[in-house]
């Protein structure tokens, strides 16, 4: 699935705070809000930006049924308020109805992050009535011809367009994730109106994170400043507009920032997720930087304590781990040195400053590459899939 | 479907919290939260009051009369702070307008 920001606070008032956990030191932490089930990375697309790991989870690994109620019984026991059934394609289980349910009993708030293409009206209704709170249903644009193209699925566009008809009908809340680069770009206003018209209560203009997939794909993915900028100020008027009508979240890409992002609220602070095959990671991204070893809710762990006390959580909690200029930066706090699997990719070490931030001695170089890259021809996608990725053929078939 | 959008709260308004928002009292931290879509809010203990009583056959009015006897205070100055707290939430998009009664 594509990139999943979690939590994004809105404003807070007086009355109204969002609960996120504003505590003044970096060392501690408690347990996360929300949590991402990746229960499988089976999927009938193959965007080129899919955030799942290059190496895929194969199904036969997939934790078994007993297995994910077991966790879901876990996650509430200690305190987890939501979760998101995720993928792969959540829906690409057979079981995901009774997983939800089972979420549900447990008092759990379910979330569906789907691409839609295969639910039917009558597995939806079963979600439904299975206590299903909120359907996010991805786009790749805004026509068929460029978003079937994007997924490498003829027909998906026209049934997501069905699906969202079908979830407001059943009274379930919607959200539009459209994740964002050069090549759907412009279509950004009209994404917007097409949200408004399928009546979806959230909009997620989630531009694309460069690592894994879409890092292959960069080439063909990057935007331009000029791109980003209509962008942030399209999304800004929107806002404004639609205040009470349609809320919208906007995740920038990080390459032309002078800051970096706070990434995953910082490792191992709020968030973790699972992934089919049972590993507790910090960040959907998380396995591709080597030589960290990921506890299994398969092993003799608790959730609990693997979130707690394993080696990987703590290599990069809090600013001890820290190198120059990170170490004795103002903003270590703040930001706590970027994204660990965007330094480990970019710099071949997840402990140096992420190059997406200014005072990474890297920055220049890789912001000047992003933007060479974004005024290049190269618009062929890498298609995600489980034999290493699919070049596009040249006539974009 | 859900109720209008753009929801403008008056003393007349019936507001409920829509299906996808849920007000749940969180036992690990110990505080009342609003669960919905990517969002987890933290009311204080008034906005939790307040919500409770909008039960969708209460209108804003009757819940002000009923905060105002309980803590004997006026019942103007109770008025703005329940509809400013309703109309912020109103404004994030969790909250609707009662449907009407079926006879």
């Amino acid at each position: 699935m594509s990139d999943v920001p979690l939590v994004t606070p809105p404003a807070a008032s007086d009355s109204l705070a969002v609960l996120e956990k504003s505590r003044s030191t970096a060392e501690t932490f408690g347990i996360p809000l929300a949590v991402l089930l990746e229960i499988t990375h089976r999927c009938p697309l193959q965007c080129p930006y899919c955030s799942n790991p290059i190496e895929l989870d194969r199904s036969a690994k997939e934790l078994t049924t007993d297995e994910w109620k077991k966790v879901l019984s876990e996650l509430a026991e200690i305190g987890v308020l939501q979760v998101h059934f995720s993928g792969g394609e959540p829906t690409a289980r057979k079981d995901l109805v009774e997983l939800v349910k089972h979420a549900s009993d447990v008092g759990l708030y379910t979330n569906l992050i789907t691409s839609a293409v295969l639910l039917t009206r009558e597995k939806l209704g079963e979600l439904a009535d299975a206590g299903l709170c909120h359907v996010q249903i991805s786009f790749q644009g805004i026509e068929e011809g460029l978003a079937d193209r994007v997924a490498a699925y003829k027909g998906g566009h026209r049934k997501k367009l069905e699906v969202a008809k079908w979830t407001r009908e059943l009274d379930l809340p919607l959200t539009v994730n459209a994740v964002m680069h050069r090549q759907n770009l412009h279509q950004l206003p009209e994404i917007i109106q097409m949200s408004i018209d399928l009546d979806a209560d959230r909009l997620e203009v989630a531009n694309v994170q460069y690592y894994g997939w879409a890092l292959k794909n960069r080439a063909a993915l990057m935007p331009t400043v000029a791109q980003l900028d209509e962008c942030t100020r399209t999304v800004e008027d929107a806002r404004e507009r639609l205040k009470g009508r349609l809320t919208i979240d906007y995740v920038v890409p990080d390459y032309y920032a002078l800051r970096p992002k706070k990434c995953m609220g910082g490792w191992g602070r709020q968030f973790f997720n699972i992934s089919p095959a049972g590993k507790v990671l910090p960040c959907h991204a998380a396995e591709s930087i080597t030589g960290l070893d990921f506890l299994s809710v398969r092993s003799n762990h608790s959730i609990a304590w693997i979130w707690q006390n394993s080696d990987a959580f703590n290599r990069y909690r809090g600013t001890g781990w820290m190198k120059e200029p990170c170490k004795s930066c103002e903003f270590r706090e703040i930001d706590f040195g970027g994204c660990r699997c965007q330094a480990f990719a970019l710099t071949g070490d997840a402990a140096n400053t992420d190059p997406a931030c200014a005072l990474s001695p890297l920055h220049e170089t890789i912001f000047k590459q992003a933007e060479a890259e974004a005024e290049g021809e190269t618009n062929r996608f890498l298609y995600r899939n489980f034999a290493g990725g699919t070049l596009e053929s040249e006539n974009g078939a | 479907m859900a109720g209008p959008r753009n929801i403008s709260i008056s003393e007349a308004s019936r507001p409920v919290l829509p299906r996808h928002a849920k007000l749940r009292y969180d036992e690990t931290r110990k505080v009342w939260v609003i669960l919905a879509p990517e969002r987890v809010l933290a009311p204080d203990e008034i906005a939790v009051e307040v919500l409770q009583l909008c039960n969708g056959e209460r209108n804003v009015g009757e819940v002000a009369d009923q905060l105002a006897a309980k803590y004997a205070a006026p019942r103007e100055a109770i008025l703005a702070d329940v509809i400013a707290m309703l109309q912020d939430l109103a404004d994030k998009g969790f909250l609707a307008e009662a449907r009407e009664k079926t006879p």
